[in-house]
């Protein structure tokens, strides 16, 4: 092995990788909040609407889970640019990335929400709670602690895969870094680094939805007992 | 569209599906290494292992992409082909995923058989091959089978780093010089769909077939 390895010619470049990771934590948080709220009422809509609407809701979940993320964003960035609309490109590819996301999303969740035995929702009829106490308090919540685990690691997939939009241009992690290494051909080096930084990105990520988890699921925190 | 450009996306469509076979292919037999270690007696191993998916579970397939593409040079093996480094990446990415799913089939074996195997003066090679994998096998195919459209879908990042001519690399291609991304992509989808939605529904089947048969 005659390869020199010169890590400094990339790091030197760290105000840029710092602006690329901030990029790909906006992208991440924007997506990741959208993609949730939008996911959840997704799973609702399919687990509890009327056929019309599960139908569609269905029929977009399994268009959007049987495509490739990339085609999508190409599908609907270029696509929408071509006939006129224009956005920015961040906006573009958070769009993109919700749409992919929520359809995840609304699996899970609806699995969650199906797992809740009828015996519970009974039971909470009879104490008397009313219909939108029993689905928030008896149904939705509790599903929503039992997937947990299961959103936390799509969520991350979802941050390391947003280096996938720099495919359209998004100055992300991974965008900026395609800079980098035009300016030093040091692309091994550059890989390497950018390894090591969505690695920790990715710890960090994994920690703030364990802490979210805590601040979230009252029920867990008290008793510290799984559902 | 003329009948060029559609030959032209099913050449693509032929690079996804060469793609995913190989990388089903390799990343079945990591990835069943992967599994057996992580359920392994020894501590030094199963920590390998967990490492392995926990390091490649954090990274982005890009990136990794990147290193299997720009790694082999420098270790002195020269000119990578495209489609080596794309099977790599993609193969060292599945294996993770496969060994973490395949470990949970493994452990969803009641812990009983292990017992009974071991009464019956089974070695531990004989215990996992003729008692805990044939079981496991059943529990694993509906998850396997879901993972496979993830690998088809994953043979995309290959056109980004790589540029291996896949179906969104050619279809980009051809939206390059047409401009009619709703057309192209809308083809390009239509065909990973055909490709997919199959083994998604296959999945779905299966895994009520078991849920019936289990319950």
């Amino acid at each position: 092995m005659t390869y020199q390895f010169d890590f400094g010619a990339v790091l030197q470049y760290w105000p840029m990788l710092l602006q690329g990771a901030e990029t790909t934590l906006l992208m991440s948080f924007w997506s990741t909040l959208a993609g949730f709220v939008m996911g959840v009422a997704c799973a609702i809509a399919r687990s509890s609407g009327g056929p019309l609407l599960r139908r569609a809701v269905g029929a977009y979940v399994e268009v959007i889970r049987n495509t490739p993320l990339i085609i999508q964003s190409y599908f609907l960035i270029f696509g929408l640019s071509s006939v006129g609309f224009t956005m920015s490109i961040l906006t573009g590819a958070i769009l993109a990335l919700v749409i992919n996301i929520t359809a995840y999303t609304c699996e899970i969740v609806r699995a969650g929400i199906e797992s809740v035995p009828r015996s519970q929702r009974e039971a909470a009829e009879c104490l008397g709670l009313s219909p939108l106490q029993v689905y928030w308090h008896v149904i939705l919540v509790p599903a929503l602690e039992r997937v947990y685990p299961a959103l936390t690691s799509q969520f991350v997939l979802l941050m390391l895969v947003t280096s996938l939009l720099s495919a359209v241009g998004t100055e992300d992690l991974f965008g900026i870094s395609g800079n980098i290494q035009a300016l030093t051909f040091r692309n091994f080096e550059v890989f390497i680094v950018l390894w090591v930084v969505y690695l920790a990105m990715s710890v960090l990520v994994r920690g703030a939805f364990a802490l979210a988890g805590k601040v979230m699921f009252v029920r867990r925190r008290r008793l510290g007992t799984l559902l | 569209m003329n009948q060029e450009q559609i030959l032209y996306l099913i050449e693509g469509a032929w690079g996804t599906l060469l793609l995913s076979v190989l990388t089903f292919a390799f990343s079945a037999m990591l990835g069943l290494a992967i599994a057996l270690m992580r359920v392994s007696d020894n501590r030094i191993v199963r920590a390998g292992a967990f490492g392995y998916i926990n390091i490649i579970q954090g990274t982005p397939l890009l990136v990794i992409m990147g290193i299997c593409f720009y790694g082999p040079s420098i270790l002195g093996f020269s000119a990578t082909s495209a489609l080596f480094a794309a099977v790599l990446a993609l193969t060292i990415h599945a294996a993770a995923f496969l060994g973490e799913i395949w470990r949970g089939c493994i452990e969803s074996v009641p812990r009983n058989q292990w017992e009974a195997a071991e009464c019956l003066g089974l070695n531990r090679l004989q215990r996992m091959f003729q008692v805990i994998l044939p079981q496991a096998l059943r529990i694993a195919t509906p998850p396997t089978v879901g993972f496979m459209v993830q690998i088809v879908k994953n043979t995309s990042f290959a056109s980004l780093v790589i540029g291996f001519a896949e179906l969104s690399y050619n279809a980009k291609i051809l939206n390059n010089s047409t401009f009619k991304p709703f057309l192209y992509f809308g083809a390009a989808a239509v065909l990973y769909f055909i490709i997919c939605y199959p083994l998604s529904w296959l999945s779905l089947k299966l895994e009520r077939k078991l849920t019936l048969a289990r319950s």
